[in-house]
C-alpha cells in the first residue's frame, strides 16, 4: 500500500494562461507565466534544494538553499523567488552552487542537534534529506559558541553554565509539541499560519541569532491566538513542530486517503497508519473542498474512535430503568425484528419508524430509509436535518428548484463581496472560514448578519466591513430590508432578471419589498441594526462585483427559517449572483453528510433525489425494483413521532447516530416521547442521552472503520476509505443490512459500491455516479448524468433548474417567542471551534482543553443589572424548562441578547429551548427563545436528577460502574 | 499623572496615531515615549485597535532593539561595538566604561541613572570610537571622555 505521495512544488500554482519555455538543466519544460523557477523544475522532474519553501505558502526566499544560476544573469538568485522567463537557461547543480549550499547546510547543522536516530522527525525530516542531498559530511564549527542547542553551556570555560538562548520545549498544545532547540527558523510555520489558516497566531520574535518562533506574545501555544489547525505543524521541515502522536507512535507506514466526518466542509485526509494504528491525519492537498488545510478537529480530535466508553457489544434490555445486557449481534437483532413485528401487529404499521443519520455515509442512510420504506411498510423516515436545513431544502426548491447550495468552495477565489448571515465559519465551518478571509485579504468585502460579534466580524486581517447585530427573531425585516434599497435605489440586474426569472412575479416582488414598512428606518427600529448600515451593505452587495452569500444555522432555525432562505434567494437573484463562479447561495451544512442524508430520501415525504412520495412514476421506480408498494402517503417527522408517542399511537424507533434527546429541543417534550416507546433501538457509538431511553444498544463503527460517501455542503461526493476493522465488528450498513435481514427482507450488499450502483440506477442526479468514478475523479459534485458526466460545480449557470427563478413575498411575521416581564432576555444559541454539536466526539478528545463546559454569554449592562459577575453560576429560564451554567461577562452580545453552546450534556441547552418551528418545515426555532437570567448557586434540581438518572441508565450488567 | 491605568493611556496614544499610514510604528515610537518604554499590556490593546494578531504587534516591538521592554535609567549610554569602532579599541573602552559604571551591557545601574547598551554603528565612523549619550552623539572616546560621561551621569 505504502504512503500516498505528494508532491511538494516549492511555490503555489500560478493560474495565468499565458505560457512559457525554459531549459532547466538541459530539460525544457513550459509552465504558466508567473510560476518560481522552483516549480518548473520540479515540473520537470527536477527538485531543487530547499528548506523555507513549500507549496501551501509563498515564496520567501530565506534559506539560501534553493540557489540556481541562470545564463546571462550575474549572482545565483534563489529559484522560489525568481519567476521563469521565455527561453531562460537555468542551472541548478554547479560547483559553485554546491559550495554555496554545503556551507548554508553547514550553517544550520552548526545550531541544529545531532540526535537524529532518536528525533520523532527521523525519516520525514527536510533538514536530515537536505543534509543527505548537498552531501554535507562536517559541520567545521562544532557547538561550544552561542547556540540554541543545549540547555547549558558546552564551553570548556564556562561549562554547565545556563544557556540563556535555549528555550524549554513546549507541550502545552494536546496535540503537538514546539521544541525550539530544533527550529531553522524558516518562517513556514508563521506563514502557514497567516497565509493558510488566517489566525496571524506565529511570529518571528527578535532579529538576527535572537530571532525565534513565538506564539502570541512569547506564550506557551495553548495561551496564545493559536486555533491548533495544525497548518504549522504540516509546514514544519524538521521535528521543531510534531504531533505527540508521531512522537508517541512512530512514522507511519502506510495512509488512505479519506474523508472527516466532523462539518459540511468535507475535508479530504490523509489517515496516515501505522498497522492499524492511526498516527495522524493530514489534509490532503488534492482534495477539492479544503485544498490541503484542516481545523482542529479534522486532523487531531479522532481519538474518540478508541475512547473507552466506546461500546463494542450489542446490548438489550426489557425496561429503560433496568441495566444493559450484552448480547450477541444475532439475539439483539432478532430481538428488535420480533419487537418492531409485535408492535406493528399490536398498534398497527405506522407506529414504527426510524431516523437516519447525517453522520454516516449516503449508503447507510440509504439503506435505513429503504428498511423503513420497503420493510416497516410506511414512510416514517426523518432526518437531524429537521432540526437544522430543512428551510435550505424547501427554500431553495421552491425559488431555484434544488435543494442545495449553488456553488463549489473554490468559487470563494472570485469572489467580491461575501455576505455571510447567521453563520460564524470561523467557529463552524474553520477550512472554509479560512478559504473566505484568504479572499477577503486579497481585498474582497465581508458583511455579516449576526446577533453577536463573532469571531467571523472581527478577524484579524479580514474584518467585516459591515456588521449587522440583527435581534434574534428579525433576519426577514433585515434581508427584506436589504431587497428594498436595492430595488428602490435601482440597483437590480433588470437584464438578467429578465432572461431568468420571470419579470411579473419580480415586479409584485419589488412593489411588495419597496412598501415603507420594509425599508432599513422602519426596520431599524425592530432589528435593532441602524439604518445607515443596512443600506451600506446593501449598496455593497449590488453594486460590489460578484457577490456571494454564505449562510448557517442563524438563518434556518426560526419561525420563518424557510421565509429568510427564501428572501436570500430573491436577493441574489434580484442582483444577478447567481449561474457563475464567484458568486451563488450556500448553505453552510453543519454536518459531514448531511446534504447526503437529504440527497438520500430521508424525509418522509421525499424518495431520494428529492422526489416526492405522491408521484406514481418515482413509486414505480421503486415498487418493481423493491418488490413491494410503497405508501404514497408522507409518513411522520421527528416531532410529529414524539407527539404520537406521547398520545400512545407510535411504539418503535430506530435511530442510527443522531442523539435527539439533547440536539431536539425541548427536551423534556424528547424525553417524554421516548419514554413512551415499546422499543427505542439507538445505533452509535456511545451510549448516548437518547440511549438512556433505548431497550436496544446497537454499537456503531466510525468513519475510519469503513467504506462509503459522503456529500458535504458544495454537494460534493466524497469517498471515505475504511482504514482499520470495525472494533465492533460491523460497519454500520452491514448492521443495518443483518437488521434488515432479521425482518425478513432479501438483502445481500456485499461491499457499501453496491448500494451506491443503486442509488445511481435510481436516482436521477445520481445516475452516472459510481466508486469507479470517483476512484478516478477524486470526487464529483450531483448533479452527475448525461447532461454533466462530470459532475456539476456551480449550479444554474444556463437557466434555474426550475426554469424560471421565482421571486416570492417575504412577509416578516414576528416570531411568537416573545420577550415580556418574565423572560426578558432573548437566547440564542451556537457552535464554538472545538467542539462538535452535541460534543459526543469532541468531548471525548483532547478538545475539551479549549472547551470545559458550555458558558452564558451575557452584555454587561444585562449582568449588571442582575448582579451577575464573570464566572458566576446562573440560572437560564424560559417557559419550557431552566438550567444553570456559568457566565461570561462579554460586549459580544449585545443588551438584550443572550447566547450559548449546546455542546455538553450536563447543561442541556435545550431544555430551555421550546416547541416552536419554522412554519414550512417544522425546524426548531433554536435561535430565539425567550429567557431570564438570575443568580444560582449551582446545578438545578433537574439537572441534578438528569444526572442520575443517566447514571442508572448506563449500568452494564457484569461491569462495575466507572468511578466518577 | 500616574493615576491613569495603562490602557488608558494607551488608548490615548493609538488615538492621536492610528489615522497615519502604517500607524504600528509610530503608535510604538508613542508608547515608548508615553511610559519610557514598551509595556507588554499594550500590546494587545494596540493589536485589536489596528486589526493585528498579538503576535504580529510582539514580532515587531522585538524586532527593533530601541522599543524597550523595561523602563531604562534617567540616562541611556550607548557605546558603538561595529567594525570600525572596534578596529579603533571600542572593546577596551568598554571594558572601561563597565568598570567605571559597575554593569555590563543591557543593565541598568542599581541607582538607576544609566542604562548601558552596545550599538551597532552610529554613522560616526570617521571618528571612531563612538558613543551616544541620551541622543547626543560623542566621537574619539577616550579615558578623559569616559570621566565625563561618568561624572554627567552620576550628578
Amino acid at each position: 500500500m505504502g504512503l500516498v505521495q505528494e508532491i511538494d512544488f516549492g511555490t503555489p500554482a500560478s493560474k495565468a494562461e499565458k505560457q512559457v519555455t525554459l531549459t532547466v538543466d538541459g530539460f525544457t519544460v513550459t509552465v504558466p507565466e508567473g510560476t518560481s523557477i522552483m516549480r518548473a523544475s520540479m515540473e520537470a522532474g527536477i527538485a531543487i534544494p530547499k528548506l523555507c519553501a513549500t507549496d501551501m505558502v509563498d515564496a520567501f526566499g530565506s534559506c539560501r538553499l534553493c540557489l540556481v544560476e541562470i545564463e546571462g544573469r550575474a549572482g545565483t538568485p534563489s529559484s522560489c523567488t525568481t519567476p521563469v522567463a521565455p527561453g531562460m537557461v537555468v542551472h541548478t547543480q554547479t560547483g559553485r552552487l554546491k559550495d554555496i549550499r554545503k556551507g548554508v547546510m553547514e550553517l544550520y547543522i552548526s545550531d541544529h542537534p545531532l540526535d537524529c536516530l532518536t528525533c520523532a522527525a527521523n525519516g520525514d525530516c527536510e533538514l536530515q534529506d537536505m543534509a543527505g542531498a548537498v552531501g554535507l559530511r562536517d559541520v567545521r564549527y562544532g557547538y561550544d559558541g552561542d547556540n540554541h542547542v543545549f540547555a547549558k553551556s558546552r564551553n570548556a570555560l564556562e561549562g554547565g553554565v545556563a544557556n540563556m538562548r535555549w528555550m524549554p520545549k513546549d507541550e502545552s498544545n494536546p496535540y503537538f509539541t514546539y521544541d525550539p532547540s530544533k527550529c531553522i527558523v524558516c518562517s513556514r510555520c508563521v506563514r502557514a499560519c497567516e497565509e493558510v489558516q488566517g489566525t496571524f497566531a506565529l511570529t518571528i520574535e527578535g532579529r538576527g541569532f535572537d530571532s525565534r518562533v513565538s506564539p502570541g506574545m512569547h506564550q506557551p501555544f495553548l495561551d496564545s491566538e493559536c486555533v491548533s489547525c495544525g497548518a504549522c505543524v504540516q509546514a514544519c521541515p524538521t521535528a521543531t513542530l510534531t504531533e505527540k502522536s508521531v512522537i508517541r507512535i512512530g512514522q507511519p507506514e502506510h495512509s488512505v486517503v479519506t474523508t472527516c466526518a466532523y462539518c459540511g466542509v468535507g475535508c479530504s485526509f490523509k489517515a496516515e497508519m501505522r498497522g492499524d494504528e492511526l498516527v495522524r491525519m493530514v489534509p490532503w492537498k488534492d482534495g477539492k473542498a479544503n485544498r490541503g488545510h484542516s481545523c482542529v478537529k479534522g486532523r487531531f480530535a479522532y481519538g474518540y474512535a478508541t475512547h473507552k466508553e466506546r461500546i463494542l457489544n450489542p446490548m438489550v434490555r426489557e425496561k429503560i430503568s433496568d441495566p444493559w445486557r450484552e448480547v450477541t449481534w444475532e439475539e439483539a437483532l432478532s430481538h428488535i425484528a420480533s419487537e418492531f413485528r409485535r408492535l406493528q401487529y399490536q398498534y398497527g404499521r405506522a407506529s414504527i419508524g426510524g431516523i437516519t443519520s447525517s453522520r454516516c455515509t449516503n449508503e447507510e442512510t440509504y439503506l435505513v430509509q429503504k428498511l423503513i420504506r420497503q420493510g416497516f411498510g410506511n414512510n416514517n423516515v426523518d432526518t437531524c436535518a429537521r432540526v437544522c436545513h430543512s428551510p435550505t431544502g424547501y427554500g431553495l426548491g421552491q425559488t431555484y428548484g434544488t435543494s442545495a447550495g449553488t456553488q463549489d468552495f473554490d468559487s470563494v477565489e472570485d469572489s467580491d463581496v461575501i455576505m455571510v448571515i447567521g453563520a460564524n465559519p470561523s467557529a463552524a465551518h474553520p477550512v472554509f472560514a479560512s478559504r473566505m478571509k484568504k479572499r477577503i485579504r486579497q481585498g474582497a468585502k465581508l458583511i455579516v448578519l449576526d446577533p453577536r460579534r463573532t469571531e467571523t466580524v472581527t478577524s484579524v486581517h479580514a474584518k467585516a466591513d459591515f456588521h449587522l447585530p440583527l435581534k434574534p427573531g428579525t433576519n426577514v425585516a433585515v434581508v427584506t430590508a436589504l431587497a428594498h434599497v436595492i430595488v428602490t435605489e435601482g440597483l437590480f440586474d433588470e437584464a438578467f432578471i429578465r432572461e431568468r426569472c420571470d419579470w411579473s412575479e419580480f415586479e409584485d416582488w419589488a412593489a411588495f419589498v419597496a412598501e415603507p414598512q420594509n425599508s432599513p428606518e422602519e426596520v431599524e427600529k425592530l432589528s435593532g441594526v441602524p439604518a445607515e448600515t443596512i443600506r451600506g451593505a446593501a449598496r455593497l452587495y449590488a453594486t460590489g462585483g460578484n457577490g456571494a452569500i454564505y449562510y448557517g444555522l442563524g438563518v434556518t432555525e426560526h419561525s420563518q427559517g424557510s421565509t429568510t432562505v427564501m428572501a436570500i434567494a430573491n436577493l441574489a437573484m434580484a442582483t444577478g449572483n447567481i449561474g457563475k463562479r464567484g458568486v451563488g447561495v450556500n448553505p453552510l451544512r453543519g454536518q459531514n453528510n448531511v446534504q447526503g442524508s437529504c440527497d438520500m430520501g430521508s424525509f418522509p415525504h421525499e424518495l431520494p433525489g428529492y422526489r416526492h412520495i405522491s408521484g406514481d412514476a418515482v413509486r414505480d421506480i421503486y415498487d418493481s425494483l423493491w418488490g413491494v408498494k410503497l405508501d404514497n402517503e408522507p409518513g411522520l417527522r421527528i416531532p410529529n413521532m414524539l407527539d404520537a408517542a406521547v398520545e400512545g399511537s407510535f411504539k418503535g424507533l430506530y435511530i442510527q447516530g443522531e442523539d435527539i434527546l439533547q440536539s431536539d429541543p425541548d427536551t423534556h417534550h424528547v424525553s417524554a416521547g421516548l419514554a413512551a416507546m415499546e422499543c427505542v433501538v439507538v445505533h452509535d457509538l456511545f451510549l448516548n442521552e437518547t440511549a438512556n431511553y433505548a431497550h436496544v444498544f446497537l454499537p456503531g463503527s466510525t468513519f475510519l472503520e469503513k467504506d462509503g460517501t459522503f456529500t458535504n455542503a458544495e454537494r460534493r461526493i466524497n469517498r471515505v476509505r475504511k482504514v482499520m476493522a470495525p472494533k465492533n465488528g460491523l460497519a454500520d450498513w452491514e448492521v443495518t443490512q443483518k437488521l434488515a435481514q432479521a425482518m425478513g427482507l432479501n438483502w445481500n450488499y456485499q461491499h457499501p459500491s453496491e448500494i451506491m450502483d443503486e442509488i445511481a440506477k435510481t436516482t436521477p442526479s445520481f445516475q452516472l455516479v459510481s466508486y469507479d468514478l470517483l476512484e478516478r475523479e477524486g470526487s464529483v459534485q450531483w448533479p452527475c448524468n448525461e447532461k454533466a458526466p462530470h459532475g456539476t460545480p456551480i449550479m444554474h449557470m444556463d437557466g434555474f433548474v426550475r426554469g424560471k427563478g421565482k421571486f416570492i413575498r417575504t412577509e416578516y411575521v414576528a416570531t411568537d417567542e416573545k420577550t415580556g416581564p418574565r423572560f426578558p432576555l432573548l437566547l440564542t444559541t451556537g457552535r464554538i471551534l472545538s467542539q462538535y454539536n452535541v460534543g459526543a466526539q469532541t468531548r471525548r478528545t483532547d478538545n475539551v482543553v479549549w472547551h470545559a463546559e458550555d458558558v452564558l454569554e451575557i452584555h454587561p449592562h444585562d449582568a449588571e443589572q442582575r448582579g451577575v459577575r464573570h464566572g458566576d453560576w446562573v440560572r437560564l429560564k424560559s417557559r419550557a424548562g431552566e438550567t444553570t451554567l456559568r457566565a461570561d461577562v462579554t460586549d459580544r452580545v449585545s443588551p438584550g441578547v443572550v447566547y450559548t453552546t449546546f455542546h455538553h450534556p450536563d447543561t442541556q441547552a435545550n431544555v430551555i429551548t421550546t416547541d416552536f418551528s419554522d412554519w414550512a418545515t417544522n425546524c426548531p426555532e433554536y435561535k430565539v427563545t425567550a429567557v431570564q437570567v438570575g443568580l444560582s448557586n449551582g446545578p438545578s434540581q433537574w439537572q441534578e436528577e438528569y444526572a442520575e438518572q443517566a447514571r442508572m441508565s448506563r449500568r452494564i450488567e457484569g461491569r462495575l460502574e466507572a468511578a466518577e | 499623572m500616574q493615576a491613569q491605568s495603562t490602557e488608558a493611556r494607551t488608548v490615548a496614544v493609538i488615538a492621536e496615531m492610528r489615522g497615519l499610514e502604517g500607524p504600528l510604528l509610530p503608535i510604538l515610537h508613542g508608547i515608548q515615549h508615553e511610559f519610557g518604554y514598551v509595556p507588554t499590556e499594550s500590546l494587545p490593546i494596540i493589536a485589536e485597535a489596528l486589526n493585528l494578531s498579538n503576535a504580529e504587534v510582539h514580532g515587531v516591538a522585538t524586532f527593533y532593539h530601541d522599543y524597550r521592554k523595561h523602563p531604562a535609567g534617567r540616562h541611556v549610554l550607548k557605546l558603538c561595538q561595529a567594525e570600525a569602532c572596534q578596529s579603533m579599541g571600542s572593546d577596551r573602552i568598554a571594558a572601561q566604561v563597565q568598570a567605571a559604571l559597575g554593569i555590563g551591557f543591557h543593565e541598568t545601574a542599581k541607582d538607576g541613572s544609566v542604562t548601558l547598551e552596545p550599538v551597532y554603528c552610529l554613522g560616526l565612523c570617521a571618528c571612531a570610537p563612538s558613543a551616544m549619550l541620551d541622543g547626543q552623539p560623542i566621537g574619539r572616546v577616550d579615558a578623559e571622555t569616559i570621566a565625563e560621561i561618568v561624572a554627567e551621569v552620576r550628578s
